[in-house]
């Protein structure tokens, strides 16, 4: 199509007025946009620049409580304390030695506290406060208080700190917190915001750190405009955080006091479960330490301390230690030997002392002999002869495969640190770990729990639990998180037949109310309460021919680290059970004599709920236990916080 | 027009284009980019990374794009403008469906190499087939109602697909732009009168409507309103832009606090320091001086951008030119307003200059076709 010439020119005209106009309105927009950047930038420049300079809106971080732990009739086992602390920030404080000279002048302050605070100083920006000391005295802290306008940059500030009321009793199960570190920072590759602040405190060990996440809660926010100075002008903003969720622990304050109390002196660990449902009512590892001076920051000399006590305070002996479990293993050998019908209930044995095998000689304990043993006289009396003989006709294998579903060589899912796993070796793992064949005299060690065989005292409680019950009962140590429930692992049937767990539980009855039973003298006479058990006594080095020779094993005259474990596994009342234990005395000689009576005096305390009376202890005894009741420096019981009393 | 009315003798050919392109308008763009860079440079704490090294690979990219559309006939374009839009068009559709959303809008169809905003190319599309329109209309005809109908739907149907998205300022910039044509092009000024005072009548009516039960938004659109009005209410909400960008800006006095020595930008007060605020930090840097001689050069690149639109007696060229150069002035006038408290945020970037892919690249191709119609006008 063609345009005249004459409308292109009326087109042209057109667009060319058009286009001015718009352009003249441009023209006047980019006036405008012209005069009022002159009036921001020079008129109001005085007034931003002010602005910029002396008004700035900080973020604060709020921390919020951490989260309380109550055991389980509701007694606080970790709470918090108001802590009152000095604060320092750099970039207000101008000359910070100087003030920290003045400061220091005020309240004397320890050498290292100033240290640290100085090298915190350092790394952190200049608008972080950083905490110089904390922990003061309410007299300490008015006067920094009524002094800050001689100590720029200093604040005064209260916050909040874990305290441990019961002090050792929970220091293994619960744990404590510190002060965040680097290598957590690492560790956890965590991006939450309160881990930013300085000391802020965090679980390092136990429930503390395996609960962090619920216990930490969320940090709230304060938006505070402040000036050059430092001070706060107004807070614009605030949204609080949430406080870390309250744990109920299945723990019973009055029984883990009484253990600790009671385990006084020793190197031992005692584990005591609810055999229906898996409540860990006390789980004790002596000797214990105090938490709060974790907390606190603890000093070299007492660190050292801990670390070179030959007792190991610090281990935890319950989950982590792991001991060769003795003749308390023996259950596991006899039920392994009876489902594969190696061996018959009645079946017996000839104990001449001795088990030969090829040219060696495996001992028992008995030097003796035992003479004719069937399956409930050789545990009553803890035949060792008896076990080398089934052992060697049912084979390793179905020992660790038994051992196995009664819960040993079973890392269990407990929230506390370095839970161990144990060791239940068999042909494979000797194969793979030790790069050589298993041997037959490697299944007779292991039969009576010597050997490569390891457990942990939470795991024989366990398979003392699963042995009185005959079901797969799981330790459980939280009860509630905030108030919610935690699922109780159904248990089923272990499926073993009835018949073979009778006549394994009329055993553990004859070893501790029948005379010549191995624990006849930690019996009970309370009919309600009487127990039953094994006793157990473990190796911790080889007897040599020479000393064999001599006849010095009597352990009274060794040194104590090279002296026998003793242990004892155990459930009550024999014949309607509530209560599994297991107890590891560290180099306490025999299991009869050192760990039996304290297992008795336990579990009495744990069905009694108080101390026991002496009517429950044969006549005989009843003088030396009242002695003993006496001594023992029991911490009151402890009142529930308010609202809190579930039991 | 057609092919043949173009005196084709008289147009230059070959490489001898490159003489005749409006070369001030390229130096006015590159000194524009390159303060641009300089920014990013700086808000990067002086660093080359993260963006202005990428920003400046975009930019080469850009340039070649815009040598390429601008040695190509301007009659091929306006031939080409109608499918244009149509797939600008269908883009637009598709990011409803296979959209990356992004910053909570959907704007984007990842191409693998680049994400694409149809939304972006839409806002030249549409210039170039309202042009190219106005160019078959009789001129006569212009301004009778259904011929005005037309145009007023092929701009709102993209504007209504990219306020869906929701992107408030592509949809004004599309709505200015596509308004400025049709004035240029004649359109009665009746037509505009009515419309502006629809519009302010409407506003009217929303305000009044407030607190009456027959209210016509929500309680958080007025409540955003009146940040608007008044940013000081509410420093650290919805105001906390205005207020930080006006601090920054404000601070920098007559001559700026020195090439990276903003304190305000630095200190991460002000957000998307790197895109849409990105004035703030020149103008905290470079002061009143650097501010003003960058609204200069943008004001000389619309200038230019008329003069070739009046120089040109083709209606396609023309109309063309004056509707990029209004999109052109549009794009840094809002986000200028906005960044100094004169218009709520809508989140409009500053052309050349703010970081970002889509943005550059369709700018520079549609000074391209300005350059295009500025080689082969008729003469």
């Amino acid at each position: 199509m063609k345009r005249p010439d004459k409308d292109i020119a009326a087109s042209a005209r057109m667009i060319t007025r058009r286009g001015l106009v718009v352009g003249g309105l441009m023209g006047g927009v980019l006036g405008a946009l012209a005069l009022r950047m002159r009036n921001l930038q020079v008129e109001q420049a005085e007034q931003f620049r002010f602005l910029a300079e002396e008004n700035r809106i900080n973020i604060r971080l709020i921390p919020p409580a951490r989260g309380l732990i109550f055991d389980r009739n509701g007694v606080l086992l970790a709470g918090n304390a108001p802590n009152y602390k000095v604060v320092i920030t750099r970039e207000e404080a101008g000359d910070v030695d100087a003030v920290l000279e003045t400061l220091n002048s005020i309240v004397q302050l320890p050498e290292d506290d100033l240290d640290r605070a100085r090298r915190e100083i350092s790394r952190r920006s200049a608008f972080v406060p950083v905490t110089v000391a904390d922990r003061l005295t309410w007299e300490q802290f008015s006067e920094v208080a009524v002094n800050t306008p001689a100590l720029p940059g200093i604040a005064t500030e209260v916050g909040l700190s874990r305290y441990y009321p019961l002090q050792g009793d929970f220091a293994h199960s619960i744990g404590y917190v510190g002060p965040v570190s680097d290598y957590d920072l690492e560790r956890l590759n965590d991006d939450d915001p309160l881990l930013q602040i300085p000391r802020f405190q965090i679980g390092k060990t136990g429930i503390e750190a395996k609960f962090e996440h619920d216990l930490r809660g969320s940090a709230g926010t304060s938006q505070i405009e402040v000036n050059a100075a430092g001070r706060v002008m107004r807070e614009l903003d605030r949204q609080e955080g949430e406080t870390g969720a309250s744990l109920q622990l299945t723990l019973d304050h009055v029984l883990q006091n009484f253990t600790e109390v009671r385990l006084a002196g020793e190197s031992a660990a005692v584990v005591v479960m609810d055999v229906d449902n898996g409540d860990i009512r006390a789980i004790a590892s002596a000797p214990s330490f105090d938490p709060n001076k974790f907390v606190r920051g603890i000093s070299g000399p007492d660190y050292r301390a801990l670390l070179n006590d030959e007792y190991r305070p610090l281990a935890d002996k319950t989950v982590q230690g792991t001991y060769p479990p003795g003749s308390t293993f023996k259950m596991v050998t006899a039920l392994a030997a009876l489902e594969a019908g190696v061996i018959g209930p009645e079946e017996r044995v000839f104990c001449g002392g001795f088990h030969r095998l090829g040219t060696r000689r495996f001992h028992c304990w008995k030097r003796g002999g035992h003479g004719w043993m069937d399956l409930v006289d050789s545990l009553k009396q803890s035949c060792d002869v008896y076990y080398y003989d089934v052992s060697q006709r049912v084979g390793i294998d179905k020992i660790a495969e038994m051992a196995r579903r009664l819960g040993l060589g079973t890392k269990f899912d407990l929230p506390m640190s370095a839970v161990s796993e144990g060791l239940i070796p068999t042909q494979a793992w000797k194969r793979a770990n030790r790069g050589e064949g298993w041997q037959v005299g490697d299944t007779l060690n292991a039969s009576i729990g010597q050997g490569f065989v390891l457990t942990s005292p939470l795991q024989l409680a366990v398979m003392t639990a699963r042995l009185a019950t005959g079901r797969e009962v799981q330790p459980r140590l939280v009860r509630a998180v905030n108030d919610i429930p935690q699922a109780v692992s159904d248990a089923p049937s272990l499926g073993i037949r009835p018949l073979f767990l009778n006549l394994i539980q009329q055993s553990m009855y004859e070893v501790s109310n029948l005379r010549g039973g191995t624990a006849y003298g930690s019996r009970v006479t309370e009919d309600a309460y009487k127990l039953a058990g094994k006793t157990g006594t473990s190796q911790v080095r080889n007897i040599t021919a020479e000393e064999r020779a001599r006849g010095v094993f009597r352990n009274e005259d060794l040194p104590w680290n090279r002296r026998d474990h003793a242990l004892f596994v155990g459930y009550a009342p024999y014949d309607r059970p509530r209560y599994a234990i297991s107890v590891v005395v560290e180099h306490g000689g025999g299991g009869s004599k050192a760990a039996a009576p304290i297992a008795r005096d336990v579990l009495l305390q744990a069905m009694y709920g108080e101390l026991p009376p002496l009517s429950a202890y044969p006549a005989h005894q009843r003088n030396m236990i009242e002695e003993r009741q006496r001594n023992l420096e029991l911490r009151p019981r402890q009142e529930p916080e308010q609202g809190r009393s579930r039991a | 027009m057609s092919y043949l009315e173009y005196n084709v003798k008289r147009v230059p050919s070959g490489l001898s284009k490159v003489l005749h392109m409006n070369w001030p308008l390229v130096l006015l763009i590159c000194a524009v980019a390159s303060f641009g860079f300089l920014m990013l440079y700086s808000v990067a704490g002086g660093s080359t990374s993260p963006w202005v090294e990428p920003q400046m690979k975009r930019f080469a990219l850009g340039l070649v794009a815009m040598f390429i559309v601008a040695f190509i006939p301007i009659w091929f374009w306006r031939n080409v403008a109608m499918l244009a839009y149509v797939v600008a068009l269908a883009l637009l559709v598709a990011v409803e469906f296979i959209g990356v959303v992004g910053m909570g809008a959907q704007r984007w169809i990842d191409l693998g190499f680049m994400r694409l905003q149809p939304s972006e190319l839409m806002k030249i599309t549409l210039i170039m087939l309202l042009a190219a329109y106005y160019d078959v209309l009789d001129i006569k005809k212009v301004s009778r109602p259904l011929w005005v109908a037309l145009p007023v739907a092929l701009i709102l149907l993209p504007v209504f697909l990219v306020l869906k998205q929701p992107d408030l300022g592509t949809s004004i910039l599309l709505t200015a732009g596509g308004g400025v044509v049709m004035f240029a092009a004649g359109v009665h000024w009746l037509y505009f009168a009515v419309v502006i005072a629809a519009g302010v009548g409407l506003v009217a009516t929303v305000f009044y409507s407030r607190g009456t039960d027959w209210q016509l938004l929500q309680d958080y659109q007025f409540r955003r309103i009146d940040t608007f009005l008044n940013p000081e209410n509410d420093p650290l909400g919805a105001g906390y832009h205005i207020t930080q960008s006006k601090i920054a800006l404000g601070s920098g006095g007559w001559t700026g606090r020195g090439f990276m020595e903003g304190t305000q930008s630095r200190l991460n007060f002000l957000p998307e320091k790197h895109t849409d605020f990105i004035f703030t930090t020149l103008a905290e840097e470079f002061g009143f001086i650097g501010g003003i001689s960058l609204l200069m050069l943008y004001g000389l690149i619309i200038v230019f951008c008329l003069i070739s639109a009046f120089r040109s007696r083709d209606r396609f060229s023309s109309l063309l030119i004056v509707g990029i150069a209004a999109t052109f002035f549009f794009f840094f006038a809002v986000n200028m307003a906005m960044v100094m408290g004169l218009a709520p945020v809508v989140g409009v970037p500053l052309p050349l200059v703010s970081y970002g892919g889509s943005a550059m690249l369709v700018l520079m191709v549609a000074f391209g076709l300005v350059q295009s119609a500025h080689i082969h006008r008729p003469r």
